[in-house]
């Protein structure tokens, strides 16, 4: 068994009243970064654990937190970024229903680390369940001493509050979040100014994902050090990963960064393997927006060696056959799937999700849709999938926010690796209207690596 | 100013206006306009849906423009521009969730209700439609039901056909308890 830094307490009943999660060592970090440590301690220590942005990025985030801008007079502010939408992840969604607490604890000492007397969570809509759970956990963190004016007698006053959302993917990009949060339409601005030196208010802003937040805690309590210890590289600590599809266990697992995505996939402690004994045919790595790849590249690298769960090594082979670690948000596919119809309801989702500021992604997404919608129904046409390229490639790098290239990335990609399945959809529409296209080679034994490189 | 509609007759009660003051603590003192979102989530709770009156309604207490609150309104799904049944079931219709057969749940309540997504049922009771990832991708399928956001995972048709002939059920008690 992996370590745990996040889930250890995930079962223990009751852990989410403040009671259990403080007799479980809960609110530790908090009293020894508020009594001990300086705020520079506190960024400095995660600087040091070489933790990554969680949300997809993958931004240090210490390194984030050292960005943030100290003007006199004027006040500073943490966001808590917990609209998660990004398809293929549920683990913020799981973290805070189980374990509120431990988000509550982070936020305290990341908001105390970065001078904030008032910070934000803000929630998507429609996760109203876990919205009155965070109110719960903050009204007994109050109640008990850990929010509000002079902290533990430290001197140091909090407020924190729950933000609902209203049901915009955009909102997850962070300066439309800060426009969500200021009560307007989710319009990503144009960087720079970045939200460190103007965000939230005209004001210095951090905005980070729930479970960076979360990891701030261990980190605390048992040091830099002890959480660079785990993982691999880069890659420290460990990383919840969303494992969704055709996989046995579908659910939320913490990993230590490094393991391996076959065992990943196939060991009884993550995914138990592939659901009614069928096969791999392809995998979503972290999210909707990341490439997609087959069942072959996901496993291992184009020089033959194992495929690992990490940044570096999941985007090994950079677009021509690598992905990205992005969220987490680990969707599997088993043989039966059709990528045509899941490349277009993953485009119909940014058609539907694009907030229309920038044209190449209106226009784009809802093109995409279109073009996948007809090759999905039969009427495609063979030069469709060099329209796709070719949309894709205009959108991509042309917008003010992500959206545009997460759009672009998951249809590039499936034409990329599998541009067969997308023909035969054209040369036998009728035949696939009736069934799909199989496993056919993805799970062959790699080519060599100068072939996918020519592709 | 020009008002599209007249405003004077909805009345928002004590209750939700110290809800609405509770909220606007939450903020500095020029950015009442953030409360924005969580009021128009109390107005849907408390009428279903967001009427242009009550739009207005909520633009007089935040001293905002008309304009400010349809433009918000209008660009997050959530907020229902015409009234919905008194259950909207949302099914979730992205991608991982379709790996394991939202579609065949959607069908399934449009067979079940008989009407098309958006729509009402006569009775008002329901209506449904398929909405954007719920990031419940591991429980798929998954639906929740608006206004509450009661949520409801691993979804098979017979648990589907239990869920709405039991809100139907409840619907019907409660009226008895009325009559």
């Amino acid at each position: 068994m992996g370590r745990k830094l996040l889930l250890e307490n995930i079962n223990v009943p009751g852990i989410n009243s403040f009671e259990v999660y403080r007799k479980h060592g809960g609110y530790r970090a908090v009293e020894k970064a508020l009594k001990t440590m300086s705020t520079e301690d506190v960024v400095e220590e995660v600087k040091k654990s070489g933790l990554r942005g969680r949300g997809g990025a993958g931004f240090p985030t210490g390194m984030k937190w050292s960005f943030l801008a100290k003007p006199e007079g004027k006040p500073r502010y943490l966001v808590c970024n917990a609209d998660e939408s990004e398809p293929g992840t549920f683990k913020d969604r799981y973290l805070m229903t189980h374990i509120p607490h431990l988000l509550i604890e982070g936020m305290i000492v990341a908001s105390y680390a970065l001078g904030a007397k008032t910070s934000y969570i803000y929630v998507r809509g429609e996760m109203m369940p876990q919205i009155r759970i965070l109110e719960r956990a903050i009204a007994e963190a109050k109640a008990e001493g850990f929010l509000g004016k002079n902290i533990l007698g430290t001197g140091y006053d909090l407020e924190l509050y729950v933000q609902p959302g209203g049901g915009a993917y955009i909102c997850g990009e962070e300066t439309a979040l800060i426009e969500s949060l200021e009560g307007k339409r989710g319009n990503p601005r144009i960087k720079p100014p970045f939200p460190a030196i103007s965000g939230l208010y005209n004001c210095p802003t951090v905005v980070n994902n729930v479970e960076s937040i979360a990891a701030v805690v261990p980190i605390i309590n048992d040091g830099a050090e002890e959480y660079a210890k785990l993982g691999i590289g880069r890659s420290t600590g460990t990383k919840l990963i969303s494992a969704s599809g055709n996989i046995k266990n579908p659910g939320v697992y913490e990993i230590e960064l490094g393991v391996p995505v076959e065992e990943f996939i196939y060991s009884d402690e993550y995914c138990g393997g592939m659901a009614n004994g069928k096969r791999l045919k392809a995998v979503v790595a972290g999210g909707s927006s990341v490439p997609i790849l087959p069942a072959n590249l996901i496993l291992k690298l184009t020089t033959g060696e194992n495929r690992l769960m990490s940044y570096e090594s999941l985007a090994e082979g950079a677009f021509a056959s690598g992905t990205m670690m992005g969220s987490g948000g680990f969707v599997v596919f088993d043989e039966d799937q059709c990528i045509v119809r899941n490349t277009w309801n993953f485009s119909r989702f940014y058609h539907h999700e694009s907030c229309g500021q920038c044209s190449p992604c209106r226009e784009g997404t809802g093109w995409m849709e279109k073009v996948l919608h007809r090759l999905e129904y039969g009427h495609g046409k063979l030069s469709d999938l060099d329209l796709l390229v070719d949309v894709a490639k205009k959108i991509e790098g042309n917008t003010i926010c992500p959206l545009g290239d997460a759009a672009a990335w998951p249809v590039a990609s499936a034409i990329r690796h599998f541009r067969d399945e997308f023909e035969w959809h054209v040369s036998h529409a009728e035949e696939a209207m009736g069934r799909n296209y199989g496993l056919a080679h993805y799970a062959d034994p790699l080519p060599k690596a100068e072939t996918i490189a020519a592709n | 100013m020009l008002k599209i509609s007249e405003t004077d007759e909805i009345i928002f009660t004590p209750e939700l206006l110290v809800k609405f003051n509770e909220i606007l603590l939450r903020y500095p003192e020029d950015r009442q306009k953030s409360a924005l979102l969580p009021i128009l989530h109390l107005v849907q709770a408390e009428y279903g849906w967001v009427s242009s009156p009550l739009m207005d309604k909520v633009a007089d207490f935040l001293q905002l423009k008309p304009i400010e609150v349809y433009e918000v309104a209008t660009f997050y799904s959530m907020f229902f521009l015409k009234p919905p049944g008194k259950y909207m079931l949302e099914v979730c219709r992205t991608g991982p969730c379709c790996l394991v057969g939202a579609e065949k749940i959607m069908k399934h309540i449009e067979e079940k209700l008989n009407v098309k997504e958006g729509e009402v049922t006569a009775d008002g009771l329901f209506s449904w439609r398929g909405v954007e990832c719920l990031a419940a991708c591991g429980m798929g399928p998954v639906l929740q039901i608006a206004p509450e956001y009661t949520f409801y995972e691993n979804l098979t048709a017979a648990s589907v056909d239990e869920l709405i002939d039991r809100l139907r059920l409840t619907t019907a008690e409660k009226a008895q308890i009325i009559l």
